[in-house]
């Protein structure tokens, strides 16, 4: 049986060489081109927010800056499916506020008519998630030059970079570099595309959504672009992870509990191990 | 079960008498992991681990119980029960999913070191060739669960992973395309697969329960292995289970814990992948579709096959390459067939395992990464080695290899282990009493 064993692996063994060697002759005979979002590409900007690490809680009076930003900028064209009204008390407002706010959304909510049941729209309750801006994606991308433009619950989750990641595509926008156009003639971005080298294919459909002073900050804050940035990505990091300060005070007590737990079992292994040669 | 001075339960309560003459389920647990079942006195600190993994297949089933109460296999309602209800409405509907999604990584952690410990100490060898057996029967039912657990979220990871894997019976001719649809329910994964998918997830841990059952009954006749692969001689080289072998896995499993909990409470996605926090998409294809990181070295030899060799092509073979490569571990007691169980004393072996563990690194690395020439080199070349090592080095070493003295039994070794604790550097040239040294 050995034999037949020997035999197998080395058959597995030579199909994996000979693929590492049609491998690497194609590549020396036939180099792989390369490509502007290789070379162009840039990895996420630093951005620090008062969530970031095992301490990190939410700095409300930001993300009720960035919710500002988001009602009153990116709601225009982005959803957020999964996030309530009602969640909105845990960025610090209270019952009545929520309630005003939730009654004065640009968007209503699709309903029937109550004596008619023909389909209607009536006013968003604090218990409704918030309305999305179009009706269905192909709406969407109707009213966006083909492009969809994506929900933003769990933006700062589903991208890689996440919070960075999104304060850096709301800043980079840019002219296109000379160099890029000179190395790669066809990479020119496309009309009704925009560049962005934060974004994975350098050209994002997405115009460039902020501009200074587009929103007047309730806590008197200047509104830059790079504050609305900021502000903007730490709410949707909130929006995405709403229980992100329960579970850093949750962990703070299990971490101590386990803590003690490991030091008292640890002890107790050494008395009963005491006279035991092992 | 196995030694003759196993302590026999001798119950005192009269109701625990009562009991025991009537239905002596207290004896089969006092024999199993109680002051009846004789363990060998050295074990050292890679022998905590069987018990961890014991450990997390409770918290995965008891988490996992739970959120099936809250969760919905439907296709339009599945990445919705997980993302807002379970992690913004249910009361620790948030803990108890990043409970379970990073229980699974950490079963999976303690499993591997649990496998790779049997792999150094040879503990797959007579008499213990079942146990190893059923344990990799385990570990093929977690690969099976964890594969469809990934895809209730339906996020696009989950729903490309499962067309990726189960495209894999589509690599057989003839059979294959029917078996893929068969498996489906479908052409593609859809409502029919995830209803299934969840139905066998909430089975199979059960069975992987049932299966910890036979694991640990085969290894009691036997008993545990030790870090000298010496057989138990008498009672000087045991210790009972309770209460010394239950306080030092009871210690080791809260370190355990603690770690476990700084990652779900501190980095809870950091072992995930972003893109399943995007909703399923057919028609979107992701950039880089790579599988759950405990997937990772067999996704690189499966995606290291490019040569069409004989009538078979790259995609077979890299199909039965990836299958290959865990079931030749079922073949292992037989490959190596070197009669010194523990790799401390075979200094040819243990310069291959290690070498071993560094290919599975790469393997697992490269399974991870976006594929670029130099990454699919080296994958390949890391494949070939896990072949070559199991199917040929091994038979090879364990033939030709002169194995160190082995100690006479265990209590002697570790009589030894305090010697060569005291010798000066250099002189405690036996690897096997070095380990007993650390240990303590």
């Amino acid at each position: 049986m050995r034999w037949i064993l020997g035999l197998i692996g080395t058959v597995f063994a030579a199909v994996l060489l000979l693929s590492f060697l049609s491998g690497i002759t194609a590549y020396f005979q036939n180099p792989p081109a390369p490509l502007a979002s290789d070379e162009f590409h840039r990895e996420p900007k630093g951005l620090h927010l008062a969530s970031d690490g095992p301490f990190g809680k939410f700095d409300k009076q930001q993300l009720q800056r960035g919710f500002q930003v988001y009602k009153e900028v990116c709601s225009a064209c982005h959803s957020m499916k999964l996030v309530s009204f009602r969640d909105l008390k845990g960025i610090g407002y209270s019952d009545a506020e929520v309630k005003a706010i939730a009654n004065q959304w640009q968007t209503e909510v699709p309903s029937i008519n109550p004596d008619t049941g023909e389909p209607a729209t009536r006013k968003a309750l604090p218990s409704d998630t918030f309305p999305a801006p179009f009706a269905n994606d192909t709406a969407a991308r109707a009213g966006n030059n083909n492009a969809l433009p994506p929900d933003l619950s769990l933006i700062t989750k589903a991208r890689e970079g996440g919070a960075a990641y999104v304060y850096s595509l709301l800043t980079g926008f840019q002219n296109e570099p000379a160099e890029l156009l000179k190395k790669f003639p066809d990479a020119k971005t496309p009309t009704g595309l925009h560049y962005n080298p934060y974004f994975a294919n350098l050209n994002i459909a997405m115009p460039p959504p902020l501009t200074a002073n587009q929103v007047t900050y309730a806590d008197g804050t200047p509104a830059t672009v790079d504050q609305m940035a900021q502000d903007v990505s730490a709410f949707l990091m909130w929006a995405a992870e709403p229980k992100l300060g329960n579970r850093h005070r949750w962990g703070y007590v299990v971490i101590i509990y386990l803590l003690f737990a490991t030091g008292f079992a640890y002890a107790a292994y050494r008395n009963i191990w005491r006279n035991v040669k092992h | 079960m196995s030694f003759s001075w196993a302590r026999p339960y001798e119950p005192k309560h009269p109701v625990a008498r009562w009991i025991d003459e009537r239905l002596p389920l207290p004896r089969l647990v006092y024999g199993a992991i109680g002051g009846g079942y004789p363990v060998p006195r050295n074990l050292n600190y890679w022998w905590n681990f069987g018990v961890l993994a014991g450990i997390f297949l409770t918290i995965q089933i008891v988490t996992g119980i739970v959120l099936a109460m809250h969760y919905f296999a439907s296709i339009d309602g599945a990445f919705n029960s997980v993302n807002q209800l379970i992690m913004r409405d249910v009361s620790a509907g948030w803990l108890l999913r990043y409970a379970h999604m990073n229980g699974a990584s950490f079963f999976f952690i303690v499993t591997y070191i649990h496998i790779f410990r049997g792999l150094y100490y040879g503990s797959y060898k007579a008499p213990r060739e079942l146990v190893w057996m059923l344990g990799l029967v385990i570990y093929l039912l977690m690969m099976a669960t964890a594969f469809m657990g990934y895809v209730l979220p339906w996020g696009q990871m989950s729903y490309w992973g499962a067309q990726v894997i189960t495209g894999f019976f589509s690599a057989f001719p003839m059979v294959g395309e029917p078996l893929r649809i068969w498996i489906l329910g479908g052409y593609a994964p859809d409502q029919a697969a995830l209803t299934r998918f969840f139905s066998l997830h909430y089975l199979l841990p059960f069975v992987i329960a049932g299966v910890v059952v036979l694991h640990i009954w085969a290894l009691h006749i036997p008993g545990s292995s030790n870090p000298t692969g010496v057989d138990v001689k008498d009672e000087k080289d045991t210790l009972p289970f309770h209460p010394f072998y239950t306080a030092k896995d009871g210690w080791f499993a809260a370190a355990v814990l603690l770690v476990y909990a700084l990652v779900t409470y501190f980095a809870p996605n950091y072992l995930g992948h972003p893109d399943n926090y995007i909703p399923a998409n057919p028609l979107a294809t992701p950039a880089h579709i790579v599988p759950e990181w405990y997937f990772w070295p067999f996704y690189a030899i499966l995606r290291s096959c490019t040569f069409n060799l004989f009538w078979i092509d790259a995609k077979l073979w890299g199909v039965l390459a990836m299958f290959g490569s865990i079931l030749l571990l079922f073949f292992l007691p037989w490959i190596d067939r070197s009669p010194v169980r523990s790799g401390a004393y075979r200094p040819v072996f243990k310069r291959f395992f290690w070498l071993l563990v560094v290919d599975v690194v790469i393997l697992g690395y490269v399974g991870g990464a976006p594929i670029t020439p130099f990454n699919a080199a080296l994958g390949q070349l890391a494949a070939a080695y896990y072949f070559l090592h199991f199917l040929v080095i091994l038979p090879l070493v364990s033939a030709f290899e002169t194995p160190l003295p082995l100690p006479n039994s265990i209590s002697e070794s570790v009589l030894h282990g305090e010697a060569a604790e005291s010798a000066p550097a250099g002189q405690a040239s036996r690897p096997g009493s070095v380990a007993v040294a650390t240990a303590e």
